[in-house]
């Protein structure tokens, strides 16, 4: 039987992600042209981190391997980004993007191949390792890479057939913050989708099956490692792209900017949303972005000091992860999956959907 | 044939939504704005919204978060008094913990969401480098930056509206470097580093006057806190006077170390890393109990002052503060971050006073390049505001420690960035407050 979600979306995975991906393009549209300036650029700073944390939960969620060291990806992805806009005829903004996140993807290769030979807490050890020294290295050679004040980026000039095609479309005009926050929307849909699809498909439950009975998986003929070092590769890939769009929105690729704090961020933000969910990364993105500022705009409702204003975020967050950790063990998207199956089942209709792939 | 109604009926319906959306368009029909004279965003018949980024939590926090209350004590205390042409100053402050991403997110909703008239005493070398061309791309004047590099004034053509405030790290090593040559010319001198912007500009201006006297350079990352190799090596070097261009917990960390190893040169720290107070509680700290009185560790080490301090309570200035303190400040005690602010704050009433009953962000911008240099105020040296220059004060005066209070060593010395000759000039250490507090306008 055929449910509502299935005629209106297409049966097959591709298709169906393939509609869900043009809907979510005229969210997007709709969303950042009734919004303004400041709006945009927290979404354009949405997207960045919902790509990181897209790549990350289906390394974790997915394969199983454990990353501390996503935030290393993401200042590869920066720098490399901030090294190619650099001088007075910079590189196209999509080579710019792509070469972020190639690097990223070599990067990650090479960890992969060692992150491969390890479980558990030694992995994330070495991952940890990573997030440690890689902000090193632009310091150390400070000449090239800035040292400790880092390289500023300066934002490509909006493309005119970009500005007057959005301008056809909605008639306003673009701003720099829009601009980069449709960049950052247009490289989250087309991750997600990538993402999706292959989470659906053959690698996507080799990476399963990895990560569910490592014995079983070889018995079946699955190269354990290969699996791994793939995930891994992906996964950096991502983060690399992230820190591309970080170091845009930002304007600027410095040491200060990617610290352990990051990388343990956007391992949080995926507990909380979900781990293993693309919807679940959505949502830890959307609450690194917009629950400081809220948080702290309470607190200074409230009459409290500004620097207690600002410490009132963190907290806020550590309770609200707490609390997602004992109510909703499987995150904010399982948690809602899980309430809405209980319901299903309550009424007994029998189309219940029993999918908790990652989709889009 | 079911199938087939089907099918169409999914296809007029995008179409008809496709339709709909760009229903909502404009058409290729493009007007562009006509330039508007002067900016005026910010600015209501009664207030002024102005904003600034600090470190209120992470490892700056401590001290530096304590300037914005300095700022927000004395735009009280001139809101009680009537405010700036009957406006008051309402000041947004917003969290970076001293992270440049977190400063670009919060300088877009400074800007874009808070719509601030102008950016004011924005704290940290690289977290405001990464503002500086979006404050300066949306004409947001970006006023008296909390740092003393080079870049926020030796080029006004590239950022029009970024001005400096405190004397700049290069001047400040050429003041430092004359004086060891008058003073120590036998001295085998050896420098200890931060290892960007603040200790290179330094280090440029140090060895303008004593590059033969130098013996050896160490540096330091900030964030890395095991100094015991490099001060090992300055220990080697047979160095007898060390300069530290150091931050307040680097001070802390290289005189522990060296009294660990018995090496007891004499000490000379750049104003940013010599405050008594907080050096002397960072010591106690970083030792564990083991240095109680860490102020007295301090004594003889000579630093630079370039605006008075809570060492020199009877100032006429100190008072103003003092009072402005008592009446408005928060919890706590005045101390030597809350003056910076305040006296950042009295510049910037000053400058929007310049700028007149009705005024705009190009005009304040304006009336600093005219008539900066003639504000009269805390400094002990004169601003270098004009057309060609966006720096700040123009110069300080080297000081000895002594029980936590600075003694004079030389007059107020002025110089410039470059070959430019460093001369003394008592003409503004004499400004005294207004009675009021208020500058004149």
């Amino acid at each position: 039987m055929a449910t509502l979600a299935d005629r209106v979306l297409g049966r097959t995975p591709l298709r169906r992600h393939l509609t869900l991906a043009l809907l979510g393009l005229v969210v997007v549209v709709v969303v950042l042209e009734s919004t303004g300036q400041f709006r945009n650029a927290q979404f354009a700073a949405m997207a960045y981190y919902g790509i990181a944390a897209g790549g990350l939960t289906i390394l974790i969620g997915l394969n199983g391997q454990i990353s501390l060291g996503h935030g290393a990806f993401m200042a590869i992805g920066a720098y490399t980004a901030a090294l190619l806009l650099r001088g007075d005829e910079p590189f196209a903004l999509p080579l710019v993007l792509l070469a972020a996140a190639g690097v990223a993807l070599a990067a990650g290769a090479l960890v992969g191949v060692a992150a491969a030979r390890l479980h558990g807490p030694y992995l994330a050890g070495a991952t940890l390792a990573l997030a440690v020294a890689v902000p090193g290295i632009p310091v150390y050679f400070g000449e090239a890479l800035g040292g400790e004040q880092g390289l500023t980026v300066r934002v490509p000039r909006i493309p005119d057939w970009f500005a007057d095609a959005v301008f056809f479309v909605t008639g306003q005009d673009m701003s720099s913050s829009r601009y980069l926050a449709y960049v950052g929307w247009l490289c989250l849909i087309v991750t997600f989708v990538l993402l999706a699809n292959l989470a659906r498909s053959r690698v996507g439950r080799t990476w399963r099956a990895v990560r569910d009975h490592e014995v079983a998986a070889e018995l079946a003929g699955i190269d354990l490692g290969r699996a791994r070092v793939l995930a891994f590769v992906v996964s950096a890939t991502c983060a690399g792209l992230a820190g591309g769009l970080l170091a845009l929105s930002a304007r600027i690729a410095a040491p200060s900017g990617f610290t352990l704090t990051l990388s343990l961020l956007l391992l949080s933000a995926i507990v909380l949303g979900g781990l293993g969910s693309l919807t679940g990364a959505l949502i830890g993105a959307a609450l690194l972005t917009f629950l400081p500022q809220l948080v702290t705009g309470w607190g200074q409702d409230l009459g409290l000091s500004d620097v207690r204003a600002a410490e009132l975020a963190p907290l806020i967050y550590g309770l609200v992860t707490v609390l997602v950790v004992l109510f909703a063990p499987a995150g904010i998207a399982g948690g809602v999956l899980a309430a809405r199956r209980r319901r299903a089942a309550h009424h007994g209709s029998p189309s219940a959907r029993t999918d908790s792939e990652a989709r889009p | 044939m079911r199938r087939w109604t089907k099918r169409w009926t999914r296809v007029t319906a995008l179409v008809c939504a496709g339709a709909l959306l760009a229903a909502c368009g404009a058409g290729e029909e493009r007007e562009r704005d006509p330039a508007v004279e002067g900016s005026t965003v910010g600015i209501t018949d009664d207030t002024i919204t102005i904003g600034g980024h600090f470190p209120l939590t992470g490892v700056a926090a401590p001290g530096y978060s304590e300037i914005p209350s300095g700022h927000q004590a004395y735009y009280d205390y001139v809101n009680a008094n009537g405010g700036i042409n009957g406006r008051k100053i309402e000041f947004v402050v917003r969290d970076d913990a001293y992270n440049p991403t977190t400063t670009s997110q919060v300088t877009n909703e400074l800007v874009l969401n808070e719509e601030i008239f102008a950016m004011v005493g924005g704290l940290g070398t690289p977290t405001h480098g990464a503002v500086v061309d979006f404050l300066n791309g949306e004409k947001v004047p970006d006023l008296f930056v909390s740092s003393g590099s080079l870049q926020w004034g030796d080029q006004p053509d590239k950022s029009p509206f970024t001005f400096g405030w405190q004397p700049d790290y290069e001047i400040e090593g050429k003041i430092i470097g004359q004086w060891v040559a008058e003073n120590l010319p036998d001295a085998k001198v050896a420098l200890f580093l931060q290892d960007d912007d603040f200790g290179r500009d330094g280090e440029k201006g140090v060895r303008q006057f004593i590059d033969g006297q130098i013996v050896e350079v160490q540096k330091y990352q900030s964030g890395n806190t095991d100094v015991a190799p490099q001060m090992a090596a300055l220990q080697a070097s047979g160095a007898d006077l060390v300069l530290g261009f150091t931050t307040p917990s680097y001070t802390a960390l290289s005189q522990l170390v060296s009294l660990r190893l018995g090496y007891q040169p004499k000490w000379f720290y750049s104003n940013v890393g010599a405050d008594p107070a907080l050096v002397g509680s960072l010591l106690a700290r970083f030792s564990e109990g083991a240095v109680t009185d860490g102020t007295q560790l301090l004594d003889g080490v000579v630093t630079t002052e370039y605006i008075p301090g809570t060492d020199v309570p009877d100032d006429p200035w100190m008072t103003l503060w003092q009072k402005v303190w008592d009446e408005h400040g928060g919890e706590g005690e005045l101390t030597n971050y809350r003056v910076f602010g305040m006296s950042q704050a009295y510049t910037f009433v000053q400058a929007m006073l310049a700028a007149g009953e009705n005024p705009t962000r190009e005009g304040v911008v304006a009336a600093i390049e005219k008539s900066g240099a003639d504000f009269q105020g805390p400094a002990l040296a004169p601003f270098r505001f004009s057309g060609e220059s966006h720096l700040g004060i123009s110069g300080m005066q080297v000081v000895e420690i002594k029980g936590g209070v600075g003694q004079e060593l030389t007059p107020v010395l002025v110089t410039d960035i470059g070959d430019a000759p460093i001369e003394e000039d008592d003409s503004a250490a004499g400004d005294a407050p207004p009675p009021n507090g208020i500058p004149e306008g």
